[in-house]
């Protein structure tokens, strides 16, 4: 190691490639990937599912599994070729100068040993630290990953801690040998925003003050703007682009990666000006690929003869910082040209209420102690919730994990009863009805997309063949005909060919599976459709296509659509009004454009400077949360935001902590449930600014 | 926890009362009673005599009030014939009428007289149980080392040759029935004309005629290697197999862990990985298995006390109903309830103690 220059690459990736071999075949999963990693350089790996990230992470480890083989290429890690060690040069390498973190951070802590134990290990292995010494440094770096009370949590075990403190363990645990590379694959796709938001700022304050390289894995390209200073685009298992963020996201010299900007929802995109555009076809499966340039069946600029000629080589563009992309046509491309496919569409008018809540709420009782004993406890799911939603429009219910969301579909699906209030559908209560004793127009009228499409189709049914099983169901049609006749009509409705009324669900793409979900949804005639999560499972280039869906749908029928979302993009990019949910309580709620401009809820402003953002023009300012979500079992007093919020010093005479605030009104029906006086309210700043072109 | 264990232990009385009463009802049948009284009083008794007889002995009156007697919740029988000599549950030879206490079942720590063995019945069971509890720390010492070191060797790698050899005797030893099995091995080494030990004698290997001894009486005065040996191992063999796959099937789940990979890419070595980080995780599901291999065990005593002919509980136990000795086989059904109960608790514990989700949430 002592021959390394420190001005040469620590990871050097040469035309590596990775097979999986299974029964069947060689499953190429990566191949002739290259990229280089300085000392002190963050970079990042974006691309979509199963394009590979993993699988090169894993191979830098030398980790791929039993079936996993390095087929060709080099990987250099400071000058040394991991791929040519054995297992013992591999063992004092791993966790001393490489470390990685993966996405559970649950799954990745061993449950029966004590956190302390666990990261006093790596010092222990490595640089035969006594063990006294090894606590003390561990109890030092769990300080240092800024967990509270380090003492207690270096004797807890890991699930006396929540996710993210979890998860900070796990970069604790990384950092304990001072490694000089950090490989982190998706570290918080599994977390909420905010403590996102925390995780990134910390990766990033400790990758500066030790100096550590950093590979970082993610399908957010917000995230990797944040975090990296080089990106490095994947596609089906090949580089196709790769510089420096700022020139990579302002000059994109590849079609994928434009595609790939163009389908992300951000500011300034607009559902009816300037709508998503997404990307046409389906990833190919690795055995499947196209001859010459894999993204060829997807690409606009396609030429018949030159993109499908001959594999496609890296090239370097001349004049940029490091920068090379994978196309043949990269020179001749107009780079700035707008969009073609973009057609503006029109505003839905906005008709009279359709469903109306009224002050309702929602408890469950639990019981606590792990042997069946202690005393009940209360969940308050839901507290006095009232709104009404209009024909036409979309709400959209936001908020983090355990915030109440998906009880209220609940209650108003008919799933589960409501404690008290009304809701009023079409000026009927339904309050109290749970959905077996609802009429089948009830039933029928309110539909539901789940968040999983994998789960939510039966499997062994084809797609046709469900569609007519829930026309049947809401009593459509008088003749099987008139039945299959719809269910046509509705494959058309979600743009899927009418042939794939005969397929099996497993014959589906996830976004394909999703368009079914909704044509299910939208069998009786649906007025109301709640969308929980529909596409955060799903790629981003799908996203947009399936959120487009639901917009030409909901165009179409004049649907109200609630749409139940942690991703506040999405929700600028296609709600009318916003709802924001905090521990079961609407904390505010008004026109989009309300929402997401000053005055803001303090826990508001905190969600929208959480959310990174894809485009180098707009700045946010950065408001990092303390701590972790109450649980709902035991709320704080007062304001249910109190023990996070950066304003209440703002309050006169600690109201925050006693008293629960009082919805305000403001002008244009904009509401807010806070202490804060209308003066402090006015001086709040935007937390995003769009910088002009 | 301490709450836990006082309503487990609650539980637990509750079923030991309900499964000695099942017990008790089925051993005391009127055939039983019949079979009874011709073997006490005389075989050519006539029927009416025979009614008297049960009468007169306390075998009268309704199944609830014999079981509380049996139990020493309600006063003993009492029975004053016709030369006025007093008679009861009791009272004794020791014990004359005037002296008996009222109350005399099991919770007096009066057990009863065995008719078989013509002893007092607790006597005999403390002299089985003795010579059981011998078999039975054989047993585990052998087995409990070996069926969690083949687990874990087979676990830790799935797939790999020392797994499919492992497994495929696991397999085999768990397909093989203990009367099989012990058959099998006095066969090939107990026997003094077939099977190992006539070969090992010819090549002056062992100085007696067989390698060990195909019988164990002589095991219940003196333990040793040599007569020992077969019905350990014949009991042993099938736990074996059984604990074995368990804990493989424990291991190679644990082994597939996200947290193992975590201690792999730590840098921590293959031994530690499996020591450190794997065993504990692995071990707390098989932990419940062999505890629960207890109760399961006395079925294979049962069966190998009598082909090596052994005079422990299970022999006894046999002999109790092969022998229609009633007092007998309820004390020998106590026991075994009491051996499944505790050892259910046990695990209980142990599960909670091991696995630290539970203990502390
Ligand atoms: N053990 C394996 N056996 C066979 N094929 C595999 C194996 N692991 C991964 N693959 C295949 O390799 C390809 C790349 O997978 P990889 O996990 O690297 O994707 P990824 O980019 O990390 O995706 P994600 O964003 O979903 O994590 C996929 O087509 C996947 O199906
Ligand atoms: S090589 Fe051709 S098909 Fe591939 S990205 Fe470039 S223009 Fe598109
Ligand atoms: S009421 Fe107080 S604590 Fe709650 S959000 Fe407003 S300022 Fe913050
Ligand atoms: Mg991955």
């Amino acid at each position: 190691m002592s021959d390394w220059d420190p001005s040469k690459p620590i990871l050097e990736i040469e035309n590596l490639s990775i097979s999986f071999f299974t029964r069947l075949r060689e499953i190429p999963a990566v191949m002739d990937f290259s990229c280089s990693v300085m000392a002190g350089e963050a970079m990042g790996l974006v691309g979509e599912s199963g394009c590979g990230k993993s699988t090169v992470a894993l191979a830098v480890m030398r980790d791929l599994g039993k079936n996993g083989r390095i087929t060709g290429g080099r990987i250099l890690f400071k000058g040394r070729d991991l791929t040519t060690m054995d297992d013992e040069e591999l063992r004092q390498i791993r966790g001393s100068e490489i470390a990685m973190i993966y996405q559970e951070p649950m799954a990745s802590l061993n449950p029966a040993m004590k956190i302390g134990a666990q990261l006093a290990e790596v010092p222990m292995i490595h640089q035969g630290m006594s063990k006294a010494d090894a606590w003390a440094l561990a109890r030092q770096i769990v300080a240092d990953v800024r967990l509270p009370d380090p003492d207690r949590i270096i004797n807890a075990y890991p699930h006396q801690l929540s996710g993210g403190q979890q998860q900070r363990i796990v970069i604790a645990m990384a950092l304990m040998s001072k490694p000089a590379l950090l490989i982190l694959d998706e570290p918080t796709t599994a977390l909420d925003v905010t403590v996102e938001a925390g995780i990134v700022d910390l990766v990033k304050a400790l990758g500066e003050k030790y100096g550590t390289s950093m590979l970082f894995i993610s399908h957010n390209l917000g995230l990797i703007m944040d975090v990296c200073d080089r990106l490095c685009v994947m596609y089906s298992g090949e580089a196709v682009e790769t510089g420096n963020v700022h020139q990579v996201f302002d000059e994109m010299r590849h079609p994928y990666t434009q595609a790939l900007f163009r389908s992300i929802p951000l500011p300034g995109a607009d559902k009816n000006a300037r709508p998503l555009i997404s990307i046409p076809g389906n990833f190919p499966l690795p055995h499947e690929r196209p001859k010459g340039c894999n993204f060829g069946p997807r690409c606009d600029y396609f030429t018949e003869g030159r993109c499908n000629a001959a594999e496609v080589e890296m090239r370097e563009i001349p004049g940029g910082d490091r920068h090379a992309s994978r196309c043949v046509k990269w020179e001749e491309i107009d780079w700035t040209a707008p969009p073609a496919a973009r057609i503006a569409k029109e505003k839905t008018p906005v008709g009279k209420v359709v469903l109306k809540m009224e002050d309702l709420k929602k408890y469950y009782s639990v019981s606590g102690g792990a042997f069946g004993g202690g005393a009940k406890k209360v969940v308050k799911a839901n507290e006095t919730l009232s709104f009404e939603a209009r024909e036409g429009e979309t709400l959209a219910i936001v908020g983090e994990s355990g915030c109440g969301k998906s009880t209220f579909a609940k209650v108003l699906m008919g799933l589960e009863t409501a404690t008290s209030g009304s809701i009023l559908l079409f000026d009927e209560n339904v309050q109290s009805t749970p959905i077996q004793q609802r009429n089948t127009d009830t039933v029928s009228s309110v539909q539901m997309v789940f968040q999983n499409p994998f789960d939510t189709l039966n499997p062994s049914m084809s797609v046709g063949r469900q569609i007519i099983r829930a026309l049947e169901i809401f009593r459509f049609g008088a003749s099987d005909q008139e039945r299959q006749d719809r269910m046509l009509e509705l494959l058309d409705l979600v743009k899927l060919p009418r042939a794939f009324a005969d397929r099996m669900p497993r014959q589906l793409s996830g976004g394909q599976k999703q368009r079914v979900g909704i044509a299910r949804a939208f069998a009786g005639g649906a007025k109301v459709v709640v969308a929980d999560e529909p596409v955060s499972a799903l790629d981003v280039s799908v996203q947009a296509a399936v959120t487009d869906l639901l917009m030409d749908i909901q165009r179409e029928n004049r649907t109200t659509l609630l749409f139940i979302s942690h991703d506040l993009s999405i929700v600028r990019y296609l709600s009318d009004r916003v709802m924001v949910m905090y521990l079961g309580h609407v904390v505010e709620m008004g026109t989009t454009d309300q929402v997401f401009s000053p005055p803001y809820h303090p826990y508001t402003e905190a969600l929208l400077s959480a959310v990174p953002i894809a485009d180098t023009h707009v700045t946010r300012k950065r408001i990092v949360l303390e701590g972790d979500i109450p649980s709902a079992m035991n709320p704080p007093p007062g304001c249910p935001f109190q023990t996070r919020c950066r304003w209440k010093s703002q309050v006169p005479g600690g109201l925050c902590e006693r008293e629960m605030p009082p919805v305000q009104m403001l002008e244009g029906g904009h509401q807010i449930k806070c202490h804060l006086s209308s003066e402090v309210l006015a001086t709040m700043e935007p937390v995003i600014k769009i910088a002009a072109e | 926890m301490s709450l836990f264990v006082l309503r487990r232990l609650g539980l637990m009385l509750l079923m030991a009362l309900v499964l000695t009463f099942a017990v008790f009802c089925l051993t005391n049948l009127q055939p039983n009673l019949e079979k009874l009284a011709r073997s006490e009083g005389s075989v050519r008794m006539t029927d009416e005599s025979i009614a008297n007889w049960i009468v007169q002995n306390g075998h009268g009156g309704s199944m609830v009030t014999r079981y509380g007697q049996w139990l020493g919740v309600v006063p003993g029988w009492t029975y004053t014939d016709d030369k006025g000599v007093t008679r009861g549950r009791c009272i004794s030879a020791e014990v004359p009428a005037e002296a008996a206490p009222r109350y005399c079942g099991i919770l007096q720590g009066n057990w009863g007289f065995s008719t078989f063995a013509k002893s007092p019945v607790t006597t005999v069971l403390a002299r089985s149980l003795g010579h059981t509890g011998w078999l039975m720390l054989a047993v585990m010492l052998v087995m409990v080392p070996t069926s969690l070191l083949l687990g874990v060797l087979s676990g830790m790698r799935e797939g790999s040759r020392t797994d499919r050899v492992l497994s495929a005797f696991a397999i085999a030893t768990t397909a093989t029935p203990e009367y099989v099995s012990g058959v099998i091995f006095v066969a090939l080494f107990g026997s003094a004309t077939a099977g190992l030990s006539p070969l090992l004698n010819q090549w002056g290997w062992i100085e007696g005629k067989t390698l060990f001894l195909g019988t164990a009486t002589s095991a219940m005065d003196d333990i040793t290697f040599w007569n020992f040996s077969l019905p350990v191992m014949t009991i042993a063999l099938y736990g074996i197999g059984y604990i074995a796959r368990m804990t493989r099937a424990s291991m190679t789940e644990v082994m597939t862990q996200q947290y193992i990979r975590t201690a792999r890419l730590k840098g921590v070595s293959f031994r530690n990985v499996v020591m450190k980080h794997a065993l504990r995780n692995a071990l707390i599901a098989p932990f419940t298995v062999i505890m629960l291999q207890f109760p399961w065990l006395l079925n294979g005593v049962v069966i190998v006390e009598t082909l090596f002919n052994y005079k422990g509980f299970g022999w006894t136990l046999v002999q109790a109903a092969g022998n229609n000795d009633i007092n007998m086989l309820l004390a020998c059904s106590v026991v075994a309830v009491f051996v499944v109960l505790v050892t259910q608790l046990i695990s209980d514990i142990g599960y909670v103690f091991l696995n630290p989700r539970i203990r502390l949430s």
